[in-house]
């Protein structure tokens, strides 16, 4: 058995139904190694069911999903161990420390005491944030957060981290910040999978693939989209893709009466 | 009403502060009548603050703000008849229908649905068919568009949002700018909050936010974004993204740089013409091994303005 596989992440026709609601509709697609994948869809477009698919926190209805090899239905336990997460809602605990909090993690990836002390100082160091160790999380600015919290997603040295939202509300400086983090994790060969709100970030992907009612209706790099597309930007092929046609004169059309089935599991 | 009155919001000197953090560092602004008006910045710039005393959920420390010629702290009753407020968070019962959500917030401003209907019909008539369907099962957007009614509904003369359009996606995003601007168009005074640079586009005028103060002084979107002072560059043509960061940072007149999109954008320590910079960036780079790289002169954004306006005080390197 190869120590990594050729995909860091995988799904074939991937599917999940909630009763008569599919919100995840066979999607196939491979994320090569240490790529960052911008993963984008309107809200309610099924991302966030995918991403819980992939990170092994609930099984498909049918087709197989794979994250550095490993079977996401059969091995969803080995999965969590393989990756990092990180999200806008949850990252850190904000009454801890940042030491407190990598102390915290690196436990739960099972690190050993000296290993997270070591990984711990070359991250602050890294971060510039020395100073910091003892300062509570809750108390940090917004954008620090963000950007302590992705360092300790990639604590464990994980082959895939999901990003779900990262930058949501963060200052253009530290956007810009966080997403050079997100180069170099992927330099060194760490896979991202990451979503957004902000079309602008979806040109620093190396290809994105964007979500319309369940399905992918796009996939290829920003510039392949954009010439596909015809379009200046990706968030205008976004728009293109995602908006509901005569939406303004004829009032709710198709993607607007989903439910939001995707989100309202998690909350 | 007076003619001679264009002034619907005030705010003059406005300090507020949680323990040690100056939520709010002395702001002063002024929102004309039938305005549109952007607070634009990230999150903990003060934004929130600054429309929750507007709404009289707060008090400030120092400092005075009038709405529509009432004061937030002496006539705060009057001012809640008269201001609609959507506020950051989902502000709407999730197991109450959308009626009944509708209606809960007519009766509590002494009114009915009915009584408002005109003006909430262009946004409420796209969820009216789901008025059944309990609010917490709607989508994103169709939440935003419930909210808005709720805060529309009993006729506000000042509609204050709070980051209408965060965690919603990009359609949404200009369906609910169409939305407000029709509104405007009608005679409401708007002000609204947001991170989304790229939005500001869409204001009468802007405010940049950020740590308690004002970036600047308000004014309209379009002369905030002319009022970069270093000569902007936009570069293209590298595989090696990171490699041109570092590159462009390595020329000796860099000030700041920066992804933008597709695009990588260079500003210049220099008082030169963007198009001689740009022709001296791009020769550095082809020297460099950069041999596809294109540099060329830009239109500034409030985005770059932002960024350079952010790094102004220290005159610190942006990283």
């Amino acid at each position: 058995m190869s120590d990594r596989a050729a995909s860091a992440v995988e799904a074939r026709e991937l599917t999940r139904a909630f009763g008569d609601f599919v919100a995840v509709d066979r999607i196939s697609f491979d994320v090569a190694p240490g790529e960052v994948f911008g993963f984008l869809g309107a809200n309610g477009a099924g991302k966030t069911t995918a991403i819980r698919m992939l990170t092994g926190l609930l099984a498909p209805t049918s087709g197989r999903g794979a994250v550095a090899g490993i079977d996401v239905a059969t091995r969803p336990d080995d999965v969590k161990r393989r990756i990092g997460y990180m999200s806008q809602r949850f990252a850190l605990y904000d009454d801890l420390t940042v030491a407190e909090n990598v102390a915290f993690f690196g436990a739960v990836y099972g690190l050993s005491r000296p290993e997270v002390a070591r990984r711990r100082d070359r991250t602050l160091r890294r971060l510039g944030a020395e100073d910091l160790a003892g300062a509570r999380v809750g108390r940090l600015p917004l954008g620090w957060r963000q950007k302590l919290a992705f360092a300790v997603a990639l604590l464990h040295e994980p082959e895939v981290v999901f990003l779900d939202e990262p930058t949501g509300g963060v200052d253009p400086v530290t956007r810009r910040q966080f997403w050079e983090m997100i180069y170099e994790a992927a330099a060194s060969g760490t896979t991202v999978f990451v979503t957004t709100h902000y079309m602008d970030e979806a040109e620093y992907c190396d290809r994105v693939s964007i979500m319309v009612a369940g399905r992918i209706a796009a996939l290829g790099t920003p510039t392949a989209l954009k010439q596909q597309f015809d379009a200046p930007t990706i968030d205008e092929v976004f728009l293109r893709l995602a908006r509901p046609v005569g939406l303004d004169a004829q009032g709710p059309a198709g993607a607007v009466d989903r439910p939001a089935a995707d989100t309202g599991a998690t909350r | 009403m007076t003619t001679d009155s264009p002034r619907t919001i005030e705010v003059r000197d406005l300090e507020k502060r949680y323990g040690d953090t100056a939520a709010l560092a002395g702001i002063s602004l002024d929102v004309a009548a039938g305005g549109l008006f952007g607070l634009i910045g990230a999150d903990g710039a003060g934004k929130s603050t600054l429309l929750r005393i507007l709404v009289t959920a707060i008090l400030p420390d120092a400092g005075s703000a009038r709405l529509d010629g009432l004061d937030v702290v002496a006539d705060y009753r009057e001012i809640r008849r008269r201001v609609g407020y959507m506020p950051g968070r989902f502000s709407l019962y999730p197991d109450l229908s959308v009626e009944e959500n509708l209606d809960f917030f007519a009766s509590v401003f002494g009114t009915t649905v009915a009584a408002g209907y005109e003006l909430i019909a262009p946004i409420y008539s796209q969820i009216e068919p789901f008025r059944t369907r309990r609010a917490g099962a709607l989508s994103g957007g169709m939440k935003q568009k419930l909210a808005l009614s709720c805060a529309l509904v009993h006729r506000p003369r000042v509609l204050v949002l709070d980051e209408p359009s965060t965690g919603v996606d990009a359609v949404s995003r200009v369906e609910l700018w169409d939305m407000l601007e029709r509104l405007r168009d009608d005679g409401l005074t708007t002000i609204v909050s947001t991170p989304y640079m790229d939005e500001a586009a869409r204001c009468d005028r802007v405010a940049l936010i950020q740590g308690g103060r004002l970036l600047g002084p308000p004014d309209a979107p379009a002369s905030v974004a002319a009022s970069l002072e270093s000569p902007l560059v936009a570069v293209r043509g590298a595989a090696d993204r990171a490699g041109l960061l570092r590159a462009l940072r390595d020329l000796p007149h860099a000030r700041h740089v920066y992804a933008f999109g597709e695009w990588v954008h260079y500003t210049d320590r220099r008082d030169a013409p963007a198009a001689t910079v740009a022709a001296q960036v791009e020769r550095s780079l082809h020297a460099g091994g950069f041999a596809g790289a294109e540099a060329t002169p830009a239109r500034p954004t409030i985005e770059d303005v932002f960024m350079e306006r952010m790094a102004a005080p220290a005159g610190a390197e942006t990283a």
